[in-house]
């Protein structure tokens, strides 16, 4: 076999063991993400419920259609992650590669989107320290509403980033021929690491788009 | 155990119930349900994560210390915000100033 030194590395009894440890490596490092993005909804929680009113203001100023349509491009782009992991399984060399490209392809759309929406709150000066000049009902805690989502969605801009050049990286390895239905731990472990980006977003959007939509 | 292989069609089924539910948030969002709304948006919040870490991530198929650290890591959260929240919101229960 080609990828022998891959395959099985001397300190581990069998495939199956060293599988399991990279599983069991990987969900801890994504412990300590949940408790990295843990500390901002906790954050969250103690403003939004000192002012609620403010939050429910600052949050209609959000964009949903942008909001809902980058929620779903995220989730397409989380289920073309698990189908490379399935096509990984079962040995399908360009079906890996091509549902890798189209998981890049919907991250990078995400950005696009999450960009033009940080450029319209810009343009309407709700930037917390580069353009800020909102002077209606209660300013300050507003400007705390958008200090919060430009610290998490950023960070997890930042953790899409990152990704993206993971999964590139997966997918030039794949298109090398280096994963086979034996072994394609890199494949699964990277797709944990989105699947974790994806659940962050599952959060942010409720928490950030729809506090007061029924409202107005 | 990660051996098993989960298939295009039950990832497809779980990735129509997470759109499903997209759509549900963002329309239970225009109903005033006073304090119900935060609850209703958490509560599908919560099922659209469990569907991604049990179905997309595995964790259904996955060891028993898999599961483990994952519900260890969901602990550590619950701490880091029922002793931040409990703090927050007993502030002024009791009259002295500053406390």
């Amino acid at each position: 076999m080609a990828n022998q030194s891959l395959a099985l590395r001397h300190q581990f009894d069998d495939v199956v063991q060293q599988k399991d440890a990279s599983t069991f490596g990987m969900w801890l490092f994504l412990s300590t993400e949940v408790l990295f993005f843990g500390g901002m909804f906790c954050c969250y929680t103690v403003y939004r419920s000192l002012y609620p009113a403010a939050f429910g203001i600052a949050s209609n100023h959000l964009n949903l259609v942008l909001g809902g349509v980058s929620t779903a491009v995220l989730i397409c782009s989380s289920f073309f992650m698990a189908c490379a992991v399935n096509s990984a399984a079962i040995g399908k060399k360009n079906a890996i590669v091509g549902y890798l490209a189209l998981t890049i392809l919907f991250a990078v759309a995400f950005l696009v989107i999450e960009m033009s929406e940080w450029h319209m709150i810009y343009q309407e000066g709700m930037m917390p320290g580069f353009n800020f000049t909102y002077r209606e009902l209660d300013p300050r805690h507003v400007q705390l509403f958008f200090s919060l989502y430009f610290s998490m969605t950023g960070l997890h801009a930042s953790h899409v980033t990152i990704g993206i050049g993971l999964l590139a990286v997966t997918a030039f390895r794949a298109w090398r021929g280096t994963f086979t239905p034996e072994y394609y731990t890199p494949v699964e472990i990277v797709g944990l690491y989105w699947h974790f980006v994806d659940l962050v977003w599952i959060f942010l959007f409720p928490l950030y788009y729809l506090i007061a939509r029924h409202l107005h | 155990m990660s051996e098993h292989i989960v298939t295009k069609k039950q990832y497809s089924l779980v990735f129509g119930i997470l759109l499903v539910l997209t759509l549900t948030t963002t329309w239970v969002s225009y109903i005033d349900l006073g304090k119900l709304n935060v609850v209703v948006a958490l509560v599908i919040a919560v099922v659209k994560s469990m569907l991604v870490v049990l179905f997309f991530m595995h964790v259904y198929w996955s060891t028993k210390l898999n599961k483990l650290v994952v519900v260890a890591g969901l602990a550590w959260l619950s701490l880091l915000l029922w002793l931040t929240l409990t703090d927050i919101f007993t502030r002024g229960w009791l009259p002295f100033p500053g406390k």
